[in-house]
Order: structure tokens, then sequence, then C-alpha cells
């Protein structure tokens, strides 16, 4: 009966509303969490777009395109935020996205084109990363420089499932981008370093913190979130010659209802505003450097030349293949 | 179920309704990803060394973990001693803990850093590792080593006084009491408590794969994940619950056909004395079982409470809210549960049972997808999230319900059926008079299991996610995400600790051997 009632109330309340535009958004769990840039995103855009901002939590990143394409043309979704370079040749292929019609300019390392150009006609970014183990500089005193360094050392690892985490799914191709056809031997290699392989990043990073392996797989930006919110000072990334990268991208829905808004907000997520919360809720770098830089205690990013990226259309291929190795080397 | 001994009489109405209701909520949804798949459905070959692993572990698991309730549940059927009841209550808490959060307890003790090792470094030993085969194995015996535990010692609370009294009567020895009185309960207890814990360990997921140490160490249920998330391959998410189905399935015809019901006849419902056990030797030895069986099971939880205090101070009030909800959530499911377990219950039919069980071996991801398939076209989905959390966690806790109510109910017919016959006492007043005062013990340990697995579980919300509404499991979650974990073992004790409330106020409020 409660229920009934709440669910009557929650009709009249949204009826009551019913004038200021809605503009649903998408995007993953930790996004929209107190901590993450959620909050101050909403406060910062809904003071412009005389609009009600909506965030709709669906798990991770992959989970998120699942839900979208389960829900096909019918999503209520206007914009979705949270996939990454490697899901959105996937999301393009739902024919659910529409171009985005902009030229921006952007500070994230392109392996492909030119500095600053975004090819991307459907997706835009709003942040990226370098995968990189992290390790604890009062327990680790030898830190491999380079993957096959790290094969070759007893350093012990813990992992993500490529079959169930993004960044599981970035060390794979990581591997596969510097070894190519000796990915299979590098993880052969690694077996005896992995203590573990988790289902997430929650996961693996907890057991790390818990003292479980030497170092584990995350991001370089990881240690300054240590540094800021914690005044911990121990943590770092352990720098190879070069790390795979991360980019997260948002696009606008064909079918949204909302279009107007949907493009303010992609302007808006490229803006100062959106783009300074970043560092310091999301832990990774901006894809448009705001005024004043990057927060104290945050590391400037490594330059193009270490940066590994498949393009969207080779990581399904690549993927498959790369996957079919890393179940074959590590299940001897 | 297990009614051989007494003559079928038809099935009420309710139970047919309870059959319906649940048969329907997980075979639709099922129905309904298949019907969505638009690929042909394929089976890839890793995913049959995924199943032989699954098979495997569940099997070892479920061994282990009954083989080792055994014993336990004897010394605490036989043994009188203060605390007795807390510690009870206190061992039934590993089962509803969320997995990351014993997953952490555990290897405070037994992983690289953890107690074990450390002992074992003063003493000069080499380290021993958790992960493999054996720490999957070990994580699913302190799952589920409470949970075996309670339902055979409900078993031994069963064998009426009088007969232990009896026996003592008639001089016999130990061996003669085991022989007489508790072979003939553990044939019938003991098939269905296997047959419990290996349905829950078909289904691990994180457990499996977090402590396997690798892709060896891959379950069906990842499998779906992975069809379900990256693949998005639906046909095959879908079959891969099926065949998770009919294995479980299996597994219940098996244990059915092994229980061989007891006829001990009517006691007096007296508690137990134990004459023949008396002797020094029984005594210490039951004292050595209790005593492992806490350590294994309160260390790691005392761990966990206290890395949880650390955190405490820095849990946000979102946490709070996310508790409440929580606990109305487990209400609602304790509620459906009982009065579908109940219903199940009378019918005494075997595939009541196995309808029941299929709750613990669906995937739960499976069953939400369907229900989101089903509810999309007509409803925004958030809008649901609240009566279909409440709606899976039942299909998961039901089997639960049904395993401990089930053989009592069986058992109060079996002794006391044709006396109620006799008596013309019928419908309600049967259920009122006769069952519902003998269920007691069963019915507050069902709802007690029930509300502490409902707080505890993730459930299907990420689908149904709504942006006012999230569990308390979910907060946590959240909270490890966005690198908090120490704020994330406050909410792990907070879990815990409501959990175990929950858990205590039912079964304390249902067991009539608290003070015994």
């Amino acid at each position: 009966m409660k229920h009934l009632l709440f669910a009557a109330g929650t009709l009249l309340a949204t009826q009551a509303v019913a004038e200021t535009p809605v503009l649903t958004v998408y995007t993953y769990d930790s996004f929209v969490s107190d901590w993450g840039p959620g909050p101050a995103v909403e406060e910062a855009f809904e003071k412009t777009c005389g609009c009600d901002l909506q965030f709709v939590a669906a798990g991770d990143g992959a989970a998120l395109l699942s839900r979208l394409r389960l829900e096909g043309a019918r999503t209520k979704a206007d914009v979705v935020l949270g996939l990454d370079t490697n899901l959105s040749a996937a999301a393009r292929e739902t024919g659910l996205f529409a171009p985005h019609g902009k030229s921006p300019v952007v500070d994230v390392p392109n392996p492909f084109g030119e500095a600053g150009a975004w090819p991307d006609e459907t997706f835009l970014p709003y942040d990226w990363g370098y995968f990189a183990f992290v390790y604890d500089k009062t327990k680790l005193s030898e830190v491999p420089g380079s993957l096959e360094e790290l094969a070759a050392s007893d350093v012990s690892i813990v992992i993500q499932d490529p079959r169930s985490s993004t960044p599981g799914l970035g060390l794979l191709l990581w591997i596969k981008a510097v070894h190519g056809d000796k990915a299979e031997q590098v993880w052969a290699d690694l077996a005896d370093n992995i203590v573990t392989v988790t289902p997430g990043w929650s996961e693996a990073y907890g057991l790390f913190l818990e003292g479980e392996a030497d170092m584990v797989l995350s991001y370089t930006t990881s240690p300054a979130y240590h540094r800021i919110a914690e005044e911990d000072d121990s943590k770092a990334a352990a720098m190879f010659p070069a790390h795979y990268m991360q980019i997260e991208v948002a696009g606008k829905v064909a079918a949204s209802d909302q279009p107007e808004l949907a493009d303010a907000f992609l302007d808006f997520m490229l803006s100062d505003a959106f783009q300074q919360v970043i560092p310091t809720t999301n832990w990774m770098y901006p894809a448009v450097m705001p005024e004043g830089g990057l927060p104290a205690g945050f590391d400037a990013p490594l330059g193009t030349d270490h940066a590994l990226l498949f393009a969207p259309d080779e990581v399904a291929a690549t993927r498959e293949t790369a996957l079919g190795e890393w179940l074959r080397a590590l299940s001897r | 179920m297990a009614a051989r001994a007494v003559p079928l009489k038809p099935v009420n109405a309710f139970a047919w309704i309870a059959v319906a209701f649940v048969a329907a909520a997980i075979f639709v949804p099922l129905a309904a990803v298949f019907v969505r798949a638009d690929t042909m459905v394929k089976v890839l070959t890793s995913d049959w060394s995924a199943l032989r692993f699954t098979i495997w572990q569940a099997i070892l698991s479920a061994v282990f973990s009954v083989g080792l309730a055994i014993p336990v549940a004897r010394a605490l059927a036989r043994r009188a001693f203060p605390g007795r009841g807390i510690l009870i209550t206190l061992l039934g808490a590993p089962f509803i803990l969320p997995v990351i959060v014993a997953v952490l307890g555990l290897l405070a003790v037994f992983g690289r850093g953890g107690l074990v090792n450390q002992v074992l470094g003063w003493a000069g030993i080499e380290p021993v590792s958790i992960y493999g085969l054996h720490g999957v194995v070990l994580a699913h015996v302190f799952f589920n080593l409470p949970l075996a535990t309670r339902i055979i010692l409900q078993g031994w609370q069963a064998i009426p006084g009088e007969r232990f009294r009896l026996a003592a009567n008639l001089g016999m020895s130990p061996g003669q009491v085991a022989r007489v009185l508790e072979w003939p309960m553990l044939r019938a207890v003991v098939p269905g408590a296997l047959m419990v814990v290996f349905a829950i360990c078909l289904s691990s997921f994180a457990v499996a794969l977090t402590l396997g140490g690798g892709p060896r160490a891959t379950t069906v249920e990842l499998a779906i994940y992975q069809a379900f998330t990256f693949d998005f391959d639906l046909g095959r998410a879908a079959l891969l619950a099926v065949v998770q189905l009919v294995i479980a399935g299996v597994a219940a015809a098996l244990a059915l056909w092994a229980a061989v019901p007891t006829g001990f006849g009517a006691g007096m419902d007296r508690i137990v004395r134990r004459w023949e056990a008396e002797s020094a030797v029984l005594r210490a030895g039951d004292a050595v079982w209790i005593g492992l069986a806490a350590l294994f099971l309160l260390v790691p939880l005392a761990m966990i409470f206290l890395n949880g205090l650390k955190g405490l101070a820095q849990v946000p009030g979102m946490v709070w809210t996310a508790t409440g909800t929580s606990v109305v959530i487990a209400l609602i499911t304790t509620v459906l549960v009982l009065v579908l377990a109940l219903s199940l219950a009378t019918a005494r039919r075997g595939w009541a049972e196995i309808v029941a069980l299929s709750g613990i071996a669906v995937s739960p991801l499976v069953i939400g997808t369907g229900l989101f398939i089903m509810v999309n076209p007509w409803i925004n989905p958030a809008h649901l999230a609240l009566p279909v959390t409440a709606l899976v966690n039942t299909l998961m806790a039901l089997p639960f319900a049904m395993r401990v109510i089930a053989p009592e109910v069986a058992r109060i017919e079996a002794d006391y059926g044709r006396l109620a016959d006799a008596l013309g006492l019928r419908g309600w007043a049967r259920m009122r008079w006769l069952v519902l005062p003998r269920l007691r013990n069963s019915l507050g340990f069902s709802a007690g299991l029930t509300a502490a697995l409902s707080m505890g579980d993730l459930g299907v919300v990420a689908l149904f996610a709504d942006p006012d509404f999230a569990t308390l499991p979910l907060q946590m979650y959240r909270l490890m995400g966005a690198y908090r974990m120490e704020a994330a073992a406050g909410a792990g004790l907070i879990l815990l600790v409501f959990s175990l409330a929950l858990f205590y106020l039912f079964d304390r409020g249902g067991r009539g051997d608290v003070d015994a």
C-alpha cells in the first residue's frame, strides 16, 4: 500500500515539474556516486541549461552498452556517457547514436592522427588515462621497467579478467599491441607472476591494498588519488616504455527527444566547468586541459610517443584472437 | 517431499498458486531472453571447460561443507554450554555476507599477509597460497558450512528426546545410538543439504574467479556475464542459464531419490538430554569440533569487524539511506518467502521442491534481463527497482526456506497427520493448531536466513537502477569503485551488523532451544 502511495506521489511530483525539460544521461555507477563527478556536473549544467539533468547509472561501461542494446530505439537516454574506445565501434554499429557534428580540439594523445584532432564523428572524449601497474614504494624496491622485465621477475601481480572488466581488457590489448604474435608467450611467462584474476577493478585494487600482491593493474593516475585524497605518497605507477590508453567517450542518442539539450550537454562536457571536476573525482586526465592545469599532486601525462591504442574498428577482431591466446596461456 | 510413508492427499490450491507463481517468475523471463536473442544460439568450447570446472568445484564444496557439518552439528546437538545460542547465530554470519566482504575477511586470515602465513613465518615454514581450487573450496566451505550445520542440527533436534531416553534405558552405546537413531536421520537430511550447497556453488562467480587464481577457475556464471555484457549474445547467456538449471534439477532429483524419510514417531517435543554421550572422551571430541568450527568461521568475521571499525567514521550518509532501503526489501522478501514456502511445503511433493530449488540455480542476471525485456516496453524499469529486487531475492531465498520447512512439515504430517485426520482438523485449523506451532523453529530460522540473505544480495538492481534507489551492497561496491576501500569496509560492517541483527531477531523468535 505504501508503495502505491509512494508511486502516486512520484507521479504527481513528476507532473508538477513537467514544464522543465529533462535531459537523461546514462552513465556508469562510479560517475554518479557522491565522490564521482556526477553531483558537481549536474549542479553546473543545471545553472545554464534551464533543464533537469538526470543521471541513470547502469553498472560499468560494458553493462551500460548492453542496457542500451536491450532498450534499443525505445531508450530514454538522450546522452550516453561512459563508453570507451574499446566499446565505441560496437556502440556505433547499433545505429542508436547520432553524429555529434563538432570538431573539437582536445588534449588527448592521439596515436593515429595529428595531435589535437579528434577523428571520431559519433563519440566525443571527456577523459582519458593510461593503464599501469601500481605498487607501494615502501614495499617494492626493484620495480620492473617493462612487460618483459615484469614477466621475468618474481614480482606478484593482481589483474582483472578481460571477459568481465574494462581494465582487464586493456591489459589484454596492451600486451597484444606491444608483442603481437608473441603475446601468448608473454602471457605464459607472466602466469607465475599472477596471484589471481578478479572479475572487476574494485576486487583487484582491494586485494592489492590488503597486501595480497606487489602490484595491481590500474591507472597511472591512481597514485594521485592516494596523494590528494589520503595524503599518502607511498603509491606509484611503474613506468614502462609504452602504456595502453583508455579514452572515455560520450555520444548523443539518435532517438533523443531533447536533441538541442543533448548538444548543449556535449559542448558543456568539453568546457572548463566539466573538465576541471574530472581529475579529482574520476581520477583520470581531462580531455581538454582546463584553465589552471592539473591539480597539485597529479603527474603530468606521458606524451603521445608512449601511448598505445587500437583503432576502435580493430578492437573486436584483436580482442577475439588475444582472448584465445590469454585463455590458452593461463589455462596450462 | 519425502512423504512416501503417508498416502498422498490432494494438493491444496495455495500450493498450486505458489508453484505457478514461482515457475512463472523463473521461466517466463528466461523465455523472454530467448525470444529477444536475434542470433543463432552457439556454445563455445571454453563454455564446456567452464561447465566441467563449475560442477567439479560444486561437488567438492558440497562434500566438504556437509562432511564437516555433520560432526559439528552433532557436537552442537548434544552439548549445552553458555553462549551456545549466540554462537549458533554467529556461525550463520558467513552465509549472509556479500561475497567481496567475506573474501577480504578470509584473505585477512589465509591470504599472503594473513594471520596463518604470519604464524607459519614465525615458525620458519614456507607461506601457503590460498589461490587455486583449494581456495575456492575453502571459501565455499566458509560460506556453506554454517548453513549445512544448521540444516543437520535441525535434523538432530527433530529426533524426540524420548528416543534417546529409551536408548539410554536399554543401555545402548554411542555407536548403537548412532546406528539406530542418528544414521536414519542423516539418511533423510544429508542428501538435501548436499543438494543445496551444490546448487549454491553452481552459480558461484566472484568467489571462484577471485580465489581460483585465473581462467582455469572460470564458472558458467562468468560465461553468462561475459555473454551478456561484452559479447551481447543473449541466446548464449540464456542457454547457459538453462544448463545451470538442468544440472541443479538433476541434483535435486537425485537428492530427493536418495533421501529416506524418517519415522521416529511423535515425541513430547522436549529438550534432549543425551545420556549415552556423557563420557569425557566424547565431550572432549565435541569441544574440539565446536572449537575448530568457531575458529574457522569467527576469526575472518572478527577481521571484517576490525577493518570495518576503522572505516566507519568515513561512511557517507547515503550508506544509511541505502541501509533503510535494504531493510525494507529484506522484510518484504521475508513475508513473500514464508508464504510461498509454507504453501509449497504443504503440497509435500518432490516437484514442488524442485520448482522452488530452481531459484538458487538460475542466474539472477538472466532473470533480471528477462524481466527488463518484459517491462521495458510498458513501464520505466527504474520505477520497478524495489519490487523487482524483492522478487529476485525471493526466488533466491525460497529454496533455503523450503529446505528447512519442507522436511519439518513432512515430519509433522507423518507423526501427527493421522491423529489430526481422526480429529477432523483440516484447512486453516490444522495449520493453526498442528503445523504452525511445531514449525516455530523452522519458520524463525527461514525468516532470519531470508532477511539476512536479502540484505546482502546485489540482486539485479544495476539494470533497474533508479537514481534514488540503491541497496547497501550496491553502495558498498560503489565506494570500492571510487577507491574508498576503508569506507567500503565500514559499509561492510554495517551490512554485517544489520544482517546479523535481522537474522538473530527472527531466528531467536522461533527458537525454543536457545536456553538449553
